[in-house]
């Protein structure tokens, strides 16, 4: 089993260097095999190892990283059912991702660096799940991080792509500072890194919600909020979509923005001892969730919607952990990715097939010309808004709603409930906007439909079906590896809490079908001016959180960039050398040349040399 | 050599000295210049021989002698030296021929 | 005696370089090239002939030690030792060497020889610091590499925007080092005349001044002096001055000795000297040397940001890393020296990888403003490829050495200042903002002038390559690196430790 999990992430890693070393020497089509099999091949290792677990964790120590005194971070890896459900999301769906790619990239250039990105991101997402102490997992962490930043950017051409692109860098590298102080507490406080061995000690140590505690507990969240995008550090997803789709599929919804949610979950126990910190991941949860289904409403651009879509699902992930349901969380995780990734590959085949057009406003009237994307839309889109009985979205997003009722938290439940009933609302929304009504443009009027079976239709309709109840059933289950969760202990009013999440799904279909469908002429109006209009505006800025940044500190740290850039320390250095000049110009004048001032200077001198002898006590005698 | 004081003969010294010193920093003529140089060289020859005669010591004598053989020397020089200058520049004038700037 | 060549081999080599230009252009560029591996070849001989992690001959930490009277009357010696930091220092000094031998190739045309000869003399001379053991033999070498920098600077270098002159930066670059060169001999003298003063015995021996008993007062003002003299060289804020112009007016051979060698020389005397010779002054001096590393981590990540230059630019990240450096020297924890040194390699490396990258730009595109620049990514194959990964170095990217030199830093320092570590974690975030400007404003963004570029030839990518490989390997394996230092870091942590109630003493003194 070490073999294959080695194997899963040493196949893309060499991927990476073969195609990285290339220096573009590899035509499109042998870089796409390359990119594509590397991943296919380390989703097969995942296979075999999934296979050869025995339920059991085992560990394996690849070699010892750095040793000085007691800091002893290994290159180590340490298998569990989480791990390999993460693996199996990774590789599998990486596999499906990278598939789709090889249709949706064709053509571009520089298809060489994106499959050596793509790889090099499996490889650290891998590493990241995998490894069994908590520097390994940061460098896994800052490896996903960087991968994100060069497929962001991966349109260099355009100003605000790199722009983007820096700007996810930078505000999950504030997060990822945030999870290093964390590691340099835990550090200090447990003289190991080695995650199994902080979990078994930090109850001996740290007294339940103890400074230390909830304090190493605030740290690490802090690192999870940048990664998965939750507030006040989300800025950054919905910008980040300016990479290609793809891209958006595997990295901004499937697999690294949930790193933070795996992360909470792998170190359970040391937010267990933090309570009061559990429950702010679980508020921070229900705030995101809403905020980001609000957001959602009011965007043109269909891979915007999906962005604060995925950042709303997120939330749902952070409130089950909030309660403790960390299996229910990583459910979510699992299923989101499957749906995420279904909607973001079909929204991408949209793209394509409209020659790059992702406006709601200019798309329409697609479904008989698109019928695969438009199946993946809907199987993807009910799936999302949690369809009851037939999708998965809907047995997760249950699970996480039962175990917030169970765990009595009502605030949590009602944002919960509130979220879904949105979700409803702007799915019916993306979907109506995108195949229905009448093609905003001209362009739109003859899309050409993706062909391929083996790179366009498989991957969507594998998808698709693991979006359904199907995908659900896949799921393991990892009760045996968390805490137990409120759920188990209570069963009183599950079925209350089903009908009331059914509920809250369909009565946000029902609302969003009488808004968009028999009001749209009264929705138009209202929203083009008054309360309406200032609504519109502020969602569609997503609360205006950019601004505000932009306002409170990148202006600030411009106009500073900008004073210091003359380096005001070194010109306060220059002053001897000033001095010395003002010296040199003034005694400069006096040697001109003159022998007649000369000679005046030195009887001069001798005058006042003389009276002064003359003067002095003693002199003159 | 009864008949002249000390006094006088330094007060001529002095005067002879202030006038050659009022001449080198007065004169822009090399020429006048080379020539107040003379007038102090000789100036302090003079209150030698007036020390050497008051005191009847035979030293002030001999840096007479020594004050003449130098102004001899300088003169010599200064004039050779004024020759080139007056060749190249064809001026005399001090201030013209100051080449340094402070 | 082999030190003594190590030290003679690039003097020699220099000026068979500077006689043999007549023999044709290339045989000087050959001749360095063999020098330069030659010292490298020994110093991994060296290396993989001895064993470091435990002490050495005669119960002391030196490895190899050489030594013969030079002017006895003054008790001077020539005495010269190697153990496991020297001889990193020096290997390092030879792999840098030979990549600024290789990155002037092509770039300097004119007087081969004589650059040659003063790039080696340079060379020579930062060998000869880490390993003169002599501290009037020290201050000879610290002075030696001046000389043939400012030649460098002042005759090959590039004249930048007006008021810029290599002439102006490399007379700066020769007054800050000069100057702070004297208050080390002061410093040095001082110390030597109250230990004659006590003992009868004039000696500039480092192991016998080490145990000289030097007064209080006096002894914090030569710990000052040395200090200084180092802190000028690292560079420090506000002693940085001369560091920007001379990056950025220096050929590319200089800079990347300037960044990867002759700043290592400070730290390297902090960590030999300066600690040592005073630790209880030392001790009490570590709150002031950590804020000012801080200082410069923040000042350095700013300034950076705001340059137009790229060389500029590269040399203000320098400052912000040598800030990390110094807090680990002053930390007195030895995962977290350890991380210093770590650092101060990684640091020669990424930085080193950024000006020759630059250097390869230049010979392009023919400036280092970057507002003329952008969307290089089109234009050039695989050197954009490049640039990214010695930026991800440089932001200290997981898996490269920057990262386990600054992690080991901040991991080591957090138990004994931990406001210092949280302040310098934001360093961090900065650090992600100027290199991912550089990356941003020279690769990213639409084409400002169109036309493909020559890609690297095998000379180019073949450095950046081995510089790659060498980062990435130190990254993921630094264990025979940290093994080779371990018996010098570990003594000067306890150098602190042992004197943990001097704090309270010194602060008097302050």
């Amino acid at each position: 089993m070490a073999v294959a999990v080695t194997l899963s992430f040493l196949i893309p890693l060499a991927g990476t260097l073969v195609l990285a070393l290339s220096a573009g020497r590899l035509g499109p089509r042998a870089s796409a095999v390359i990119g594509v099999g590397s991943v296919g091949l380390a989703a097969l290792a995942t296979l075999w190892a999934v296979l050869a677990h025995r339920g059991v964790s085992e560990g394996v120590t690849l070699w010892s990283w750095i040793t000085v005194g007691d800091f002893q971070p290994t290159i180590g890896l340490a298998m569990d059912g989480l791990s390999l459900v993460m693996m199996s999301v990774i590789t599998g769906v990486g596999f499906l991702i990278h598939l789709f790619a090889a249709w949706y990239m064709t053509g571009e250039e520089g298809i060489t660096r994106f499959y050596a990105w793509m790889n090099l991101f499996v490889f650290s997402m891998l590493l990241l799940v995998l490894s069994d102490n908590l520097l390994l997992l940061f460098l896994g962490w800052e490896g996903v991080g960087l991968c994100s930043y060069g497929l962001i950017g991966y349109y260099y051409h355009n100003t605000a792509n790199g722009q983007a692109a820096f700007k996810a860098f930078v505000v999950t590298r504030i997060g990822d500072v945030f999870l290093a102080l964390g590691l340099f507490l835990i550090f200090m406080e447990m003289g190991t890194l080695d995650i199994a061995t902080v979990l078994a000690r930090a109850p001996e140590l740290w007294e339940q919600g103890g400074t230390t505690a909830n304090l190493a507990a605030l740290l690490m969240l802090g690192g999870a909020l940048g990664k998965s995008a939750q507030v006040p550090l989300h800025t950054w997803l919905p910008d980040a979509m300016a990479g290609p789709t793809p891209v958006s599929a595997l990295i901004h919804a499937a697999t690294m923005v949930t790193a933070g949610v795996y992360l909470i979950a792998r170190l359970n126990g040391l937010f267990l001892l933090a309570p009061d910190v559990l429950l702010l991941v679980g508020v921070i949860g229900a705030v995101s969730l809403l905020l980001a289904a609000f957001a959602a409403l009011a965007q043109t651009d269909i891979k915007r919607v999906l962005a604060y879509s995925t950042m709303s699902q997120i939330g749902y992930m952070f409130v089950a952990l909030g309660v403790g349901a960390f299996d229910a969380a990583i459910f979510h995780l699992v299923t989101h990715a499957f749906f995420k990734a279904l909607l973001f590959l079909s929204a991408g085949a949209v793209i394509i097939s409209c020659h790059h057009e992702q406006d709601m406003r200019r798309l329409g009237g697609l479904w008989r010309k698109l019928p695969v994307a438009y199946g993946g839309f809907i199987v993807g889109g009910a799936s999302l808004v949690a369809l009851p009985l037939v999708t998965a979205g809907f047995f997760s997003k249950d699970e996480i709603l039962w175990q917030a009722m169970a765990a009595d938290h009502s605030g949590l439940l009602i944002a919960g409930l509130l979220g879904a009933l949105l979700t409803g609302v702007y799915t019916v929304r993306l979907v109506l906007g995108t195949f229905h009504g009448e093609p905003g443009s001209n362009h739109v009027r003859h899309p050409e439909p993706g062909t391929s079976l083996f790179t366009h239709h498989l991957p969507l309709a594998v998808l698709a079906i693991l979006s359904t109840f199907i995908g659900a059933w896949l799921y393991p289950g990892l009760e045996e590896l968390f805490p137990a969760s409120p759920g188990e202990a209570v069963q009183a009013g599950h079925t209350l809490l089903q009908v009331l999440a059914m509920g809250a799904a369909i009565a946000g279909l029902v609302l969003a079908a009488w808004l968009f469908l028999w009001q749209r002429d009264w929705l138009a109006a209202k929203i083009r001016g008054g309360v309406g209009r200032r609504l519109w505006s502020l969602w569609h800025h997503a609360w205006g959180f950019d601004a505000l940044f932009d306002r409170m500190l990148v202006r600030p740290w411009q106009l500073l960039v900008k004073y210091l850039r003359v380096d005001l320390v070194n010109l306060a250095m220059n002053l001897p050398a000033l001095l010395a000049r003002a010296l040199n110009a003034g005694l400069v004048r006096s040697q001109n040349g003159r022998v007649r001032t000369y000679a005046l200077a030195m009887v001069l001198g001798t005058t006042v040399i003389l009276v002064a002898l003359v003067l002095a006590p003693g002199g003159g005698t | 050599m009864t008949g002249i004081p000390v006094e006088h003969g330094l007060i001529l010294a002095v005067i002879l000295f202030c006038l050659g010193l009022v001449g080198l920093m007065l004169r822009r003529n090399m020429l006048f210049v080379l020539m107040s140089l003379e007038v102090m060289l000789n100036s302090a020859a003079l209150a030698f021989i007036v020390g050497a005669t008051a005191w009847s010591q035979p030293e002030g004598q001999a840096m007479f002698l020594l004050v003449i053989t130098l102004a001899a020397a300088e003169a010599s020089v200064g004039l050779a030296l004024m020759i080139q200058l007056y060749q190249r520049f064809r001026t005399l004038d001090l201030n013209v021929i100051n080449r340094m700037r402070g | 005696m082999i030190l003594v060549w190590l030290i003679l081999i690039p003097f020699l080599g220099g000026l068979l370089c500077w006689q043999a230009e007549r023999w044709g252009e290339q045989v000087p560029r050959w001749i360095a090239l063999g020098t330069m591996l030659f010292v490298l070849v020994i110093s991994g001989l060296l290396w993989w002939s001895g064993e470091f992690s435990v002490p050495g001959v005669g119960g002391t930490q030196w490895m190899l030690e050489w030594r013969a009277p030079w002017i006895p009357r003054f008790g001077i010696e020539l005495h010269l030792a190697l153990d496991g930091l020297s001889l990193i220092l020096v290997a390092l000094t030879g792999f840098l060497g030979a990549l600024a031998v290789l990155c002037s190739w092509h770039e300097i045309a004119e007087r081969i020889g004589f650059f040659h000869l003063n790039l080696l003399f340079i060379l020579g001379g930062v060998v000869g610091v880490f390993l003169a053991l002599d501290l009037f033999l020290f201050f000879l070498f610290w002075e030696m590499m001046l000389v043939p920098m400012y030649f460098l600077i002042a005759l090959w270098g590039h004249s930048g925007s007006p008021g810029q002159t290599r002439i102006r930066a490399a007379t700066r670059f020769f007054i800050y080092t000069q100057a702070s060169g004297l208050l080390m001999l002061v410093a040095i003298i001082a110390l030597v005349f109250v230990h004659y003063s006590t003992t009868g015995e004039l000696s500039f021996s480092y192991g016998v001044l080490l145990n000289a008993d030097v007064p209080e007062p006096v002894a914090f003002w030569l710990m000052l002096g040395f200090f200084i003299a180092f802190a000028v060289k690292l560079p420090v804020v506000p002693f940085h001055g001369w560091l920007p112009d001379a990056h950025a007016q220096a050929p590319t051979a200089g800079s990347v000795d300037l960044a990867g060698i002759l700043l290592k020389t400070a730290a390297y005397g902090i960590l030999r000297f300066a600690l040592p010779l005073f630790p209880e002054q030392s001790q009490a001096f570590a709150p002031v040397a950590m804020t000012l590393g801080l200082v410069g981590i923040i000042y350095g990540a700013v300034l950076a940001c705001g340059q137009q230059d790229i060389k500029r630019l590269i040399a203000y990240t320098s400052i912000s890393h040598m800030g990390f450096v110094l807090i680990g020297l002053y930390s007195g924890s030895e995962l977290a020296i350890q991380g210093a040194i770590v650092l101060m390699v990684a640091h020669a490396f990424s930085s080193a990888g950024l000006f020759i990258l630059s250097g390869q730009l230049y010979e392009r595109i023919h400036t280092r403003d970057m507002r003329v620049m952008g969307g290089l990514w089109g234009r050039i194959p695989v050197l954009p490829g490049f640039t990214l990964c010695f930026v991800a170095a440089s932001l200290g990217m997981p898996a490269t050495a920057n990262f386990v030199g600054e992690f080991m830093v901040l991991f080591g320092t957090f138990p004994n200042a931990p406001v210092t570590v949280v302040i310098a974690s934001a360093g961090l975030v900065l650090a992600a903002i100027y290199s991912l400007l550089l990356m941003q404003r020279v690769h990213y963004g639409p084409e400002y002038r169109t036309g493909a570029l020559a890609g690297p030839d095998a000379r180019e990518s073949g450095m950046m390559l081995v510089l790659l490989v060498t980062t990435l390997a130190v990254g993921l394996y630094p264990q025979p690196l940290l093994d080779t230092t371990a018996a010098v870091a570990g003594p000067v942590a306890e150098l602190f430790s042992n004197g943990a109630d001097l704090i309270a003493r010194a602060g008097e003194v302050n």
